[in-house]
């Protein structure tokens, strides 16, 4: 499902595209949208357009920065299941089992609740130099959204791996490169590529797995439309608001993959 | 452990009913979502220009959307307007159980993936199969539930699968509405207890081993879907 929010079409004249029911189609999308405008309340938003920017920036912050992170474990996580020896592969496939097989939100719950309640018992913990962070939200936020992408795209990246044709690898290495050189000019490079479409749809799933961080008290942007629905009681438009955004992320974050997909050649083996 | 005993002091009753509630919802929105995808998929590959595109929008933005967001939206949404028909019949407004609501809101979640799924299945299907049964004169209802709904189910079933485990694990974000599942049910257990790793580590254990359940099942059917079809080494996963 996620690859196919990537399917790429053939460019079409957009004659060909503007039909007559699509206009109609479009008019009354237009009108639905006017009339939220017009109809509904929206004075509230001046007075938290910048509670709103800092949580759409700390959204994308989070975004980020977890992927990033998940990949760079994520790799590794893959390589020791396609090619690594059994005593790495089977804590590894653990672990992306584990991370897949349970529902985010109770991970999150589970770091947060759980390991906060339990780390104020360890006075070693308490008195190192990591303990203010331990006490906020976010560390926990990070780690856990991490952890889950990196489960998900461990997963990914064994079968990115694991499809990597062997002649390239065998060519590779008939060129005397060492195995550092392989992996780094070959291998991690073609996976990678390979990858990137799947990569694509896992990254939209993780932006939708962002507003979970804000049951944790941290502030996102969906925590700030849900404090806006508490404090002014207006139940819809905040989510629509909500919704809009994260459509929008939505559609950079597929483009921007599709800028990057179209810098590589597309032959490959 | 002893938290976790079924008996009074113990709180392993409510988790095992927020459990059953959660497969109860999982399910349900299955299947909501199953009718939808059917419907979806028809209305993408058969249907007239407006109803293609129609499918196209729900898609597009239920996909786009995070699942906490819609949620919420549809379960304010469906709220509202089933007690303004009921007041426009005369009824007095009603609480909707919230198994009900869950299966309604994640089945429309799910409806907008599986059609997505049934499509790229009806697609796989070879277009002679098709055309045979069209060349021995079949209606095209017959065609659909004699040639199209078999031949796709063998395509189907690993989407589809995966959809199954998505939704078991969806069930937990309805804790955020405050539908009494298992992950709500924890919170509650572990909040009056203090001992929330134990109970977190419990629900989690039960998550997984309902996956892992799953997986197993899953497994045999798709064998079993997949009899007499020549075997493609390495597909799927």
């Amino acid at each position: 499902m996620s690859e196919a929010l990537m399917d790429v079409r053939p460019k079409r004249k957009t004659t060909d595209w503007l039909k007559p029911h699509r206009i109609v189609l479009i008019v009354i999308g237009l009108a639905i949208v006017l009339a939220s405008i017009f109809l509904m309340r929206w004075d509230w938003l001046p007075q938290y357009m910048p509670l709103a920017l800092q949580g759409i920036w700390r959204t994308i912050w989070l975004l980020v920065v977890t992927s990033i992170l998940g990949i760079s474990l994520a790799i590794p996580l893959g390589l020791a299941q396609a090619a690594g020896p059994a005593w790495l592969a089977a804590p590894a496939k653990t672990f992306c089992t584990v991370i897949r097989g349970t529902p985010l939100l109770l991970q999150l719950w589970l770091l947060y609740y759980g390991l906060g309640s339990l780390f104020p018992q360890f006075p070693w913990i308490r008195d190192s130099f990591l303990w203010p962070y331990l006490r906020q939200a976010w560390p926990y936020g990070v780690l856990s959204l991490t952890l889950s992408y990196a489960g998900y795209e461990g997963e990914v990246m064994r079968g990115a791996f694991a499809g990597v044709p062997r002649g390239q690898l065998e060519a590779a290495r008939a060129f005397g490169m060492s195995r550092v050189t392989i992996f780094r000019r070959i291998w991690l490079k073609q996976a990678l590529h390979r990858a990137l479409p799947t990569l694509a749809g896992e990254t939209v799933l993780q932006l939708k797995a962002t507003p979970l961080v804000a049951t944790i008290t941290m502030v996102d942007i969906y925590a700030v439309a849900s404090r806006v629905r508490q404090d002014l009681f207006v139940t819809y438009e905040p989510l629509l608001l909500l919704a809009a955004v994260y459509m929008a992320i939505t559609g950079v974050i597929v483009f921007l993959f599709r800028k990057l997909e179209a810098r590589i050649p597309t032959r490959i083996g | 452990m002893g938290l976790l005993a079924l008996e009074p002091p113990g709180r392993g009753s409510f988790l095992l009913a927020g459990f059953l509630n959660s497969v109860m919802i999982a399910v349900g929105a299955t299947v909501v979502g199953l009718c939808l995808g059917v419907c979806g998929a028809w209305c993408k590959l058969y249907g007239g220009p407006v109803a293609r595109d129609l499918a196209a929008v729900y898609t597009t933005i239920v996909r786009a959307v995070p699942e906490l967001v819609l949620i919420l939206i549809l379960y304010f949404a469906g709220a509202d307007l089933l007690n303004k028909a009921l007041a426009a019949f005369g009824y007095p407004p009603t609480d909707i159980p919230g198994v009900a609501a869950g299966i309604f809101v994640l089945g429309v979640v799910q409806g907008a993936y599986s059609t997505e799924v049934l499509r790229g299945a009806i697609l796989a299907i070879p277009q002679g199969q098709i055309e045979a049964a069209r060349a021995y004169g079949m209606s095209p209802s017959l065609i659909m539930r004699r040639i199209t709904l078999p031949a796709m189910l063998p395509f189907a079933i690993p989407g589809l699968a995966n959809l199954w485990l998505i939704a078991t694990k969806d069930t937990a974000l309805l804790a955020i509405v405050g539908v009494n599942e298992l992950t709500q049910v924890t919170r509650t257990a572990a909040g009056a207890t203090k001992a929330y790793f134990t109970f977190f580590m419990a629900a989690g254990a039960i998550y997984l081993a309902l996956t892992l359940f799953s997986s197993a099942i899953i497994g045999r059917i798709e064998r079993r879907a997949r009899r007499g079809m020549p075997s493609v080494a390495g597909a799927g996963r």
